[in-house]
């Protein structure tokens, strides 16, 4: 089983919030008015958070770009009644959004707060559903969804591959938010192949990982030079 | 033999006069009830229309009202099956004009708890899929099987006591002969009937008990199995058992109070039945408290910085008021009530229950929505405020409640009439022997004669 890992670089992380706009337009992410976003309803698969050290005049801005940490012991596939969440084949949490009853139970169970429900029907900006990526479905209301490390990429390149009768290359499966990053700040890759660079990068001095504690086996790592 | 059991039967004439007489109050409390409900309906129509935008929940508090009165509910219904289980099997003779009503609010008030986390899902289209696809190492089906269960179980030991009264009220003829009949199963009072009865009620009583003591558990467990700081504790199965019976009781209080004074039933319902509750009530407050502060205290004590932000929020957050009101009454105010001799009459009986129904519901909102509004990660407080759309679902449910309990009424009586007989007949000839059975020398005797 292949181990799909980010890997964010916060020395060279901007906080610009590119990897959050690609997101949305890759995974038809819906948009939210924003008296309902400023009322905790924001649909973001990657989020970022802001978080503030020290006490005036020696205050540090920490901005941390936060997806699906894809855990490896996942507390939200645990709790799932009917399967809707599981970590599939390729050792991702994926969502079944036909199957989701709505209960919200993985929502409360995840650490990480990665998941997001579809309070009301999707909606888009006008022109927005005529460029919409074929590749993703659509949700519907009452369901609930997060980053699927855009795992219909993968399906993509597995086939290319597949059809070259070859092993998939480090690199070839990225993600959107990844592949968009201005500061080349996000990395992704395979950590089962110990020559890809997420591998390298997760043996980092730097490396860190949220909650580490908590046994998750969360597969998104954070290098940064500062400490927490 | 005959007249003197017709005798005996008027005698407790007071307790089938709901079933015979409706007054004007009773269609216009009815009214107001059944014109909440239908308005409730028409907000779930909205909200199944509309999807759960409508309600105040979000990212991260994704549970609230329902949850809270799922977990609330399911409390209250635990004041009667379970109480009137241990009653019986402890031979508390008091028990009698009780049991009844206790048995009937377990089996409303577990219809509309049981519903809540229905009215909760996003896609209610799905629910069945809990029972077609459901994993059963989510907590959330452990639920869905101890629920069922539990409302089986105290459905049928609601019925099976009934039976002797259905076919009292089918005897007496007048309305409905059809169904009360058929609802008799054909009971004529012989001794085998007795015996089977008795056995019936034996079984179920004690089948019933860990059953009930499971559903709780198991709506605890929901919370514990998650990582999420102020849930995952090992005290919360025995914490919300004990905070069942809790409000149970002081709903069943409060039941009874209402009715013996719109029916009339103050010979039966006595000052003693309710200083009795009374003691059970204060007892249940301080154990209560106990379990509050063993889970608060291993809490700050640790100080693990996560359950600290979660306690501190409920200490002195949003929410500081709700927890130091679920303090002030479920332990201050029924203690004081209940400790002394002169405050505990009927009236400081039903301040103080009402006191705890309110705490009670406090503390499932106070256990609910600051864990979720503090999430682990560093991100804004939650925050929520429930809608109209909620509210309009407490006030449904509750009226749901009462209407039930109206409804019951006029088809059954709410006071087990031929138990009443049988503690006449029977029960003071049997407490008698047994209070010999308990003193020395009588053994001894027995022994001889065995001997």
């Amino acid at each position: 089983m292949p181990k799909w890992a980010m890997v964010f670089d916060l020395d060279k992380c901007t906080g610009c919030g590119a990897c959050m706009a690609a997101c949305k337009m890759e995974n038809n992410v819906a948009i939210v008015d924003p008296e309902e976003a400023q009322a905790g309803r924001a649909l973001f698969w990657m989020d970022m958070i802001n978080a503030h050290e020290g006490e005036y005049p020696t205050v540090a801005i920490k901005r941390m770009p936060k997806p699906c940490f894809h855990c490896d012991n996942p507390p939200c596939t645990k709790v799932c009644p009917v399967r809707a969440t599981y970590l599939n084949e390729d050792g991702l949490v994926a969502q079944i959004y036909h199957r989701c009853i709505g209960c919200r139970y993985c929502m409360a169970a995840c650490p990480f707060t990665a998941k997001v429900f579809n309070w009301w029907d999707p909606r888009w900006l006008e022109g927005a559903t005529t460029c919409f990526n074929p590749d993703v479905s659509l949700r519907m209301a009452g369901v609930v969804e997060k980053c699927s490390f855009c795992a219909h990429r993968l399906h993509h390149v597995n086939e290319v591959a597949r059809v070259d009768d070859r092993a998939l290359q480090d690199g070839e499966f990225m993600p959107a938010c990844a592949e968009n990053c201005p500061a080349d700040a996000i990395y992704f890759g395979d950590l089962e192949n110990k020559d890809s660079q997420v591998y390298k990068l997760s043996r980092s001095y730097r490396v860190s990982r949220v909650m580490e504690d908590l046994g998750v086996e969360p597969k998104v790592y954070y290098l940064a030079r500062r400490t927490a | 033999m005959d007249k003197s059991k017709i005798l005996d039967s008027e005698r407790d004439a007071p307790l089938f006069r709901p079933i015979y007489e409706t007054g004007k109050g009773y269609y216009a409390t009815g009214g107001v009830f059944l014109a909440i409900y239908l308005w409730s309906l028409y907000m779930y129509y909205t909200q199944v229309r509309s999807g759960l935008g409508v309600t105040g929940m979000n990212q991260p508090v994704t549970w609230g009202f329902y949850i809270v009165n799922f977990v609330f509910f399911i409390g209250i219904s635990h004041a009667g099956t379970l109480i009137s289980a241990i009653l019986r099997l402890s031979k508390a003779e008091w028990r009698r004009p009780i049991t009844r009503m206790a048995e009937v609010i377990t089996a409303i008030v577990l219809a509309i708890g049981g519903l809540h986390p229905i009215i909760d899902l996003g896609r209610p289209d799905r629910m069945l899929s809990l029972l077609e696809s459901g994993r059963l190492q989510s907590p959330l089906l452990w639920d869905v099987t101890s629920i069922t269960a539990y409302f089986t179980a105290s459905t049928v030991y609601l019925y099976l006591p009934m039976i002797p009264d259905i076919a009292r009220i089918r005897d007496r003829g007048g309305k409905l002969k059809w169904l009360y009949t058929f609802m008799a199963w054909g009971w004529q009072g012989t001794e085998h009937q007795k015996r089977v009865l008795n056995r019936a009620i034996n079984i179920l009583m004690v089948m019933v008990i860990p059953i009930a003591v499971s559903v709780h558990t198991v709506i605890s467990y929901i919370f514990s199995m998650t990582l999420q700081p102020g849930w995952h504790s090992t005290i919360f199965g025995p914490y919300f058992v004990a905070g069942a019976i809790f409000s149970g009781i002081a709903a069943l209080l409060i039941v009874m109070i209402i009715f013996r004074k719109v029916f009339h039933f103050e010979d039966y319902l006595k000052q003693i039945h309710f200083q009795y509750l009374g003691t059970l009530l204060l007892i249940m407050s301080i154990v209560w408290f106990y379990f509050t502060f063993s889970e608060y205290l291993t809490g700050v004590f640790g100080g693990e910085p996560h359950e600290m932000n979660t306690i501190l929020y409920k200490f002195t957050g949003p929410f500081a008021i709700f927890f130091w009101g679920m303090v002030f009454c479920n332990f201050v105010i029924p203690v004081t009530i209940l400790s002394f001799r002169k405050l505990k009459t009927i009236t400081g009986v039903l301040i103080a229950s009402i006191a705890v129904v309110i705490g009670m519901w406090l503390e499932r909102f106070i256990i609910v929505v600051p864990s979720l509004a503090n999430p682990r990660m560093h991100l804004p407080l939650g925050i929520y405020i429930p809608t109209l759309v909620e509210w309009a679902m407490f006030a449904g449910g509750l009226s749901v409640f009462a209407l039930g309990f109206m409804v019951f009424a006029k088809f059954f009586p709410l006071i087990s009439i031929w138990e009443i007989e049988e503690g006449r007949e029977h029960g003071i000839k049997e407490v008698e022997e047994r209070i010999h059975s308990y003193l020395p020398g009588r053994e001894l005797s027995s022994l001889k004669g065995e001997g």
